[in-house]
């Protein structure tokens, strides 16, 4: 094996584009989990907004209106979880089963005519000086603007629940759903808004996957990445802050893996792939120790008569 | 408007209505969307539910609808359980994978042997195979809390990297001209899973499903374990009151499912796939998960829509193939279905009325 060819630098910096599939994913599902549903259809919204933003991105030629495009895919599927889920009081885990066994159905779908076309290239960011930095601007300021995107939202996020009256009827939502109920707070309307934004941030970062990371279509191409989402979610104890730490760290072992694969490791490939898998397994162990930090109507059916 | 209202029990009726209207909501959109597909909606309704049953051609696609419902109802069996308590096994894939590569690593060990005894040892191994990569969740859940969701999925994807690392490197046939895959089952007789009675597609994954069957069907019905099966499910607390042990409760399910799906791998790979390769895993698991809700996670149902969705499966091959119609239009016709189901089960568990006049 030869270490040497792997440079630390782009290391560091494909790092980032690794995460940020996942940063989104994960963070449109902490919003979902905080209004007190738990959306198992990540995988299936994030594998729609793969195929809806490529199909959209080589359309129209514009990678933005890609995102856009991928955005209201997710959305979109998503409103049929929230119409099983909070309209006809379906079960919260069969219908995010549901919704990625329809998700991966309908991207192959979608996506038929779309194997092996290349999409427009999204632009990297123009940050000028910034990335003429030595060591620093070649691995932080050298990316396209949904990398940053991604890093404000984890912001705008945090900012959102902790410091926002929106916020705290949203976890008020998610906490005690009967008691919020009872101060007139519209539960489903809200928890369709968090749903639905859930979808759009799954869809971005499906996205993500097909227009820049990739970049190109294959059929189930998130290959778990939206499960793994949802995994950091209880990894991150239902924070924003710890989302961008455990999206960062997922990217690190991804790219780690795919170097010391190209690198030729004495590892054979096959086991090198499945190390992030078993990695989200054991930091799943470790962090499942407390779950106090969960929203206490996680997973529960609300309905208005009792 | 409407007003929904909570049945004190849910409607027998409806338990067994609801999927029978599913499936019909199934079919009218499903055609639609075959139509905005350029297919003719009602020729492919056609082909997907009666031409593989009494077409032309039925004799060829008979036996195939016995092959495609084995492993799916014996999975289903085996999920519903777990279902039924509360615990989400959805790693059947996982499970499925490593049972059968437990029972063919089992037969190329001992390749070219003839041992009578060798097909109940595979099956044996892959019994605990699957039951083994299922107890990990299961493990995992009632000692440090893990969610058994999360966990049984990762490790499908962890399954399917072995069962390519054995596909490509340990088990790969030496005789193989280099090809990935490992040696071809069907062609050593003391392993082979063949065909029971000719022309029918029964072998023994078909016989393993209806053992199934009626053992979930006893055990739910009429011993001590099903009761406290069903009641952790229903009523957690009043479950831990009764002495049911919620620990041994998921150890047991997730133990069974594992075993279930492992033996359907088993069958699968000593069967109508034969030889360890890449694709051998073609989702059966997840199809599983449908088939078991579509059945109501009762054992008569899922036998029932087992049957129904092998033949969603060979009726997407027919339109494919004679029609041009993508396979993955089939994916979401089924996924469609378990949506449809979802949505119907609120008129089990409550009641819709007028909500005009409400008495004073």
């Amino acid at each position: 094996m030869d270490l040497s060819s792997i440079n630390p630098i782009l290391l560091l910096a494909s790092l980032m584009v690794a995460a940020t599939p996942v940063l989104f994913a994960a963070l449109g599902e902490l919003i979902v989990e905080r209004a007190g549903v738990l959306n198992l259809g990540v995988e299936g919204m994030m594998i729609t907004g793969a195929v809806a933003g490529f199909i959209v991105a080589v359309e129209t030629g514009s990678p933005t209106m890609g995102f856009i495009g991928a955005a209201v895919a997710g959305a979109l599927l998503s409103m049929l979880f929230a119409l099983l889920t909070q309209v006809f009081l379906a079960n919260q885990v069969a219908s995010g089963l549901a919704l990625t066994l329809f998700g991966l159905g309908l991207s192959a779908l979608l996506g038929q005519g779309y194997v092996g076309v290349k999409p427009p290239s999204t632009p990297k960011l123009d940050l000028g000086m910034l990335t003429d930095l030595p060591v620093i601007g070649r691995i932080l300021f050298v990316h396209d603007a949904m990398v940053y995107v991604g890093l404000l939202l984890a912001v705008a996020i945090w900012f959102f629940l902790a410091r926002t009256r929106a916020g705290l009827i949203l976890r008020a939502v998610g906490e005690n759903h009967d008691a919020a109920h009872a101060l007139g707070y519209k539960v489903v309307r809200i928890r369709f808004a968090a749903i639905a934004f859930g979808g759009a941030c799954a869809g971005l970062g499906g996205a993500y996957l097909s227009l820049v990371r990739v970049p190109q279509w294959t059929e189930g191409m998130t290959a778990g990445i939206g499960w793994i989402s949802l995994a950091l979610v209880v990894f991150a104890s239902w924070k924003p802050g710890r989302v961008v730490m455990g999206a960062y760290l997922f990217g690190g072992v991804n790219v780690l893996q795919l170097n010391l694969q190209a690198a030729g490791a004495a590892i054979p490939v096959e086991y090198l792939a499945m190390s992030p898998y078993l990695i989200t397994i054991i930091v799943l162990v470790i962090m499942s120790a407390d779950r106090s930090r969960a929203p206490a109507s996680l997973g529960r059916p609300f309905h208005a008569s009792h | 408007m409407f007003k929904i209202e909570k049945r004190p029990t849910p409607s027998a009726k409806w338990n067994w209505g609801a999927p029978i209207v599913a499936v019909v909501l199934t079919m009218i959109f499903g055609g639609a969307l075959f139509a905005v597909l350029n297919v003719n909606p009602f020729l492919a309704i056609e082909k997907i539910f009666y031409e593989p049953l009494f077409g032309e051609y039925s004799f060829y696609y008979r036996p195939q609808l016995l092959v495609k419902a084995g492993p799916l109802i014996l999975i289903a069996i085996g999920l519903s359980l777990g279902f039924r308590a509360g615990i989400w096994n959805i790693g059947a894939e996982g499970q499925y994978i490593i049972g059968a590569l437990c029972a063919a690593g089992l037969a190329l060990a001992v390749y070219p042997m003839e041992l009578p005894i060798l097909f109940p040892l595979m099956v044996i191994a892959g019994a605990i195979g699957g039951a083994l990569w299922g107890l990990i969740p299961a493990f995992l859940k009632t000692r440090f809390g893990t969610n058994e969701i999360l966990v049984s999925l990762m490790l499908v994807y962890v399954a399917e990297q072995l069962l390519a690392s054995m596909a490509l490197g340990l088990m790969k046939n030496p005789e193989g001209m280099g090809f990935p895959g490992s040696r071809n089952l069907q062609q050593y007789p003391s392993a082979n899973n063949a065909e029971l009675i000719a022309g029918t597609g029964m072998h023994w994954g078909v016989v393993a499903a209806l053992i199934s069957v009626i053992f979930a069907y006893v055990v739910l019905s009429r011993h001590m374990f099903g009761f406290h099966l069903r009641m952790s499910g229903l009523a957690p607390r009043a479950a831990k009151f009764a002495g049911v042990n919620p620990t041994r409760m998921v150890l047991i399910c997730m133990g069974i499912s594992g075993a279930l799906a492992g033996m359907a791998g088993m069958f699968e790979i000593s069967g109508p796939a034969g030889q360890v390769s890449i694709d051998f895993n073609v989702g059966y698991g997840f199809t599983a998960i449908i088939v078991a809700f579509l059945g109501r996670l009762n054992p008569v149902g899922i036998l029932l829509a087992g049957l129904l969705m092998a033949l969603t499966y060979i009726g997407g091959e027919i339109t494919q193939s004679q029609m041009g119609l993508p396979l993955a239009a089939i994916q979401v016709f089924q996924g469609m279905l378990l949506f449809f189901l979802l949505a119907m089960d609120l008129l089990t568990n409550y009641r819709i009325r007028p909500a005009a006049k409400e008495a004073v």
